[in-house]
């Protein structure tokens, strides 16, 4: 016979509402947890859908994501033809808000010739930019219908596709527009005097800039090799992938990730001290019961044993309410909440380490009840 | 025969220098098979020590104590798995019957052998032959908070029986039962007693009991003041 399980199912009702409680709590966690994951998924999300190998710069900067960049739109030709690119596309960046039916929403407009590389991997609805000017695919997270219409710097956008799971690193929407229009939308937002010399046709007088080239390589093309053949161009900088993807999750989201990962150590911690602190008081509320079993000769592993597998199924079930509840809220948060097996199985762990822990305590307290306890009223 | 509980000049001293408190002083008892012997006497009077020390919680500071012929202290030597011995010699009967709330009464009874390593379905077959041998097996899927006092302590006995001790020791084990009730349980310790030749000690206040005793043990500022053959 199992004492643990007997018990709980003789205080069903009170062991189902401290699961539910410890869940809550746990859910806490393990939703902090989510977050901090999703905020590495969202910032590499827009350079893992480009499937870019190469990101060509301007010269002493790290951009687009980390620093801002501005290099000649006919920079992608030039780079389109060093020796190992496959393809290349040119690409604008820039945070504005647009007036939508809904009201007016933050995203980041993304510049990009259909047809080249720098468009969205993959559309979820509707279609891809076509030839015409002023269309726009969106995210999903922009909450925009197909065929709706948005404004952009006084101009008016038709919505044509939809992505999902495409947002900046600071979790605005992406969209997607023609690189033309994206450029002529970057000089709107530049500042007066930028616009004053952009008219009086000086030599930064074109709006012909990109933020960015992207290159796909061939199969056998070294990265490295030819980012240093990019480099060597005195105006340029190139970036590998791998450098990109380290930058945005060291550099442009750190704060933030360390920010998250810090109160999710600090929630753990103040889950591992009301864990302890619910099976310390389970214990001690069967004192006499345990008193009982010490002076009938049950073995000090029968004691352990009850307090510990108490400790686990309590921390199963919250943890199991935890999970259930997060997954069914994910969609609410405004931010990505990225688990996957890993993290939960990871989370699980660390729940059954604290469940451990935490009973340590209460098996200490249990072990040094007297059996005389059980005797007299 | 030897007895089955048997003290020699057991004395136990709580504390040291001025403090100490002498609980028991030389205190000789011997309970034989098929006895039941009360033990009673006002409080402070080293009762419930007395108890403890035959139960095997609480080491005495000289003096001897033998369980069945096997000597258990003997103020150099020390049985060394003290909690084996309670749960293979020693049965228990409570006050407060100390069921675990959380077990019915079948499971109850069944805990001490599957302490002891007896099959779990052994132990169940044997844990309602003592309920019924109890007079309480329609009661044997019942919860403890469903048992009346009387229903509850006779459980409580049948669990005490459930390693076939040679040694019961009862705690007022009717000190929470009216008169009729109580008297049912004394006549089962008894029945016990006799059936399977077992010692039976029981520390009690209650007067109206003091008749079920073959023997009654009053102790007084931890000595043996008195002791009276009873029952015949």
């Amino acid at each position: 016979m199992n004492l643990a399980l007997a018990d709980i199912r003789h205080n069903l009702g009170r062991f189902l509402m401290t699961g539910v409680g410890l869940g809550l709590l746990m859910a806490v966690a393990l939703s902090m947890v989510g977050i901090y994951q999703g905020v590495v998924a969202e910032a590499l999300a827009l350079s893992r859908s480009l499937r870019a190998d190469l990101w060509v710069v301007e010269e002493g900067t790290r951009g687009p994501f980390a620093e801002s960049s501005r290099i000649p739109g006919d920079v992608r030709a030039m780079v389109a033809r060093l020796p190992g690119v496959a393809d290349a596309g040119a690409i604008t960046l820039s945070t504005t808000e647009m007036q939508a039916p809904q009201g007016i929403i933050r995203v980041q407009v993304m510049g990009y010739e259909p047809g080249r590389p720098g468009g969205p991997a993959a559309i979820a609805s509707g279609r891809a930019l076509g030839g015409v000017r002023r269309e726009m695919v969106a995210d999903a997270r922009a909450g925009l219908r197909l065929g709706a219409v948005v404004t952009i710097g006084g101009d008016r956008y038709r919505v044509v596709g939809t992505t999902r799971g495409l947002v900046a690193s600071g979790g605005d929407p992406l969209v997607f527009v023609h690189l033309r229009d994206a450029q002529e939308l970057q000089f709107k937002l530049a500042p007066a005097a930028a616009r004053r010399a952009v008219a009086a046709g000086g030599a930064a007088g074109s709006i012909d800039t990109v933020n960015a080239v992207i290159a796909r390589l061939s199969p056998d093309a070294d990265p490295d090799g030819v980012a240093g053949t990019a480099r060597r161009w005195k105006h340029l900088s190139a970036l590998t992938d791998a450098e990109q993807s380290a930058l945005l999750t060291r550099s442009v989201v750190n704060r933030a990730r360390v920010q998250l990962g810090m109160f999710t150590v600090v929630l753990l911690f103040v889950s591992a001290v009301i864990i302890a602190l619910i099976i310390y008081t389970m214990t001690m509320d069967k004192l006499r019961e345990i008193a009982t079993l010490k002076l009938i000769g049950a073995p000090d592993r029968t004691i352990v044993g009850l307090v510990l597998q108490q400790a686990l199924l309590l921390g199963g079930a919250g943890f199991a309410a935890a999970t259930a509840l997060v997954f069914a809220a994910r969609d609410v948060f405004p931010r990505t909440v990225a688990l996957g097996v890993a993290e939960v199985s990871a989370m699980a762990g660390v729940i059954g380490l604290i469940c451990i822990l935490g009973s340590l305590v209460s098996i200490r307290a249990a072990l040094r009840i007297e059996p005389a306890q059980a005797l007299g009223g | 025969m030897a007895p089955l509980v048997q003290l020699e000049a057991v004395s136990k001293v709580f504390g040291t220098g001025e403090t100490a408190v002498r609980a028991l002083t030389e205190v000789d008892l011997a309970v034989e098979a098929g006895e039941v012997v009360g033990l009673k006497g006002p409080s402070g009077s080293g009762k419930s020590t007395l108890l403890n020390v035959v139960a095997c919680i609480l080491e005495p500071s000289s003096g001897r104590l033998l369980l069945d012929g096997q000597v258990v202290w003997d103020g150099r030597y020390r049985i060394g798995d003290l909690r084996r011995l309670r749960r293979e010699r020693i049965g228990f009967i409570f006050q407060f019957h100390n069921l675990l709330p959380f077990l019915d009464a079948t499971e109850n009874v069944a805990l001490p052998m599957t302490l002891a390593g007896t099959d779990p379905g052994a132990a169940r077959a044997r844990a309602r032959e003592l309920l019924d041998y109890l007079q309480i097996g329609r009661r044997a899927s019942a919860m403890p908070s469903r048992l009346s006092g009387g229903e509850a302590q006779r459980v409580a006995i049948a669990r005490a029986l459930a390693n076939r001790p040679r040694v019961i020791l009862a705690d007022e084990p009717t000190a929470a039962l009216d008169s009729e009730r109580a008297r049912v349980v004394m006549d089962l310790l008894r029945q016990v007693a006799r059936d399977q030749q077992a010692a039976v000690l029981v520390v009690t206040h209650d007067e109206k009991i003091f008749d079920r005793f073959d023997r009654m043990v009053a102790l007084r500022d931890g000595r043996v003041e008195q002791v009276e053959a009873r029952a015949a």
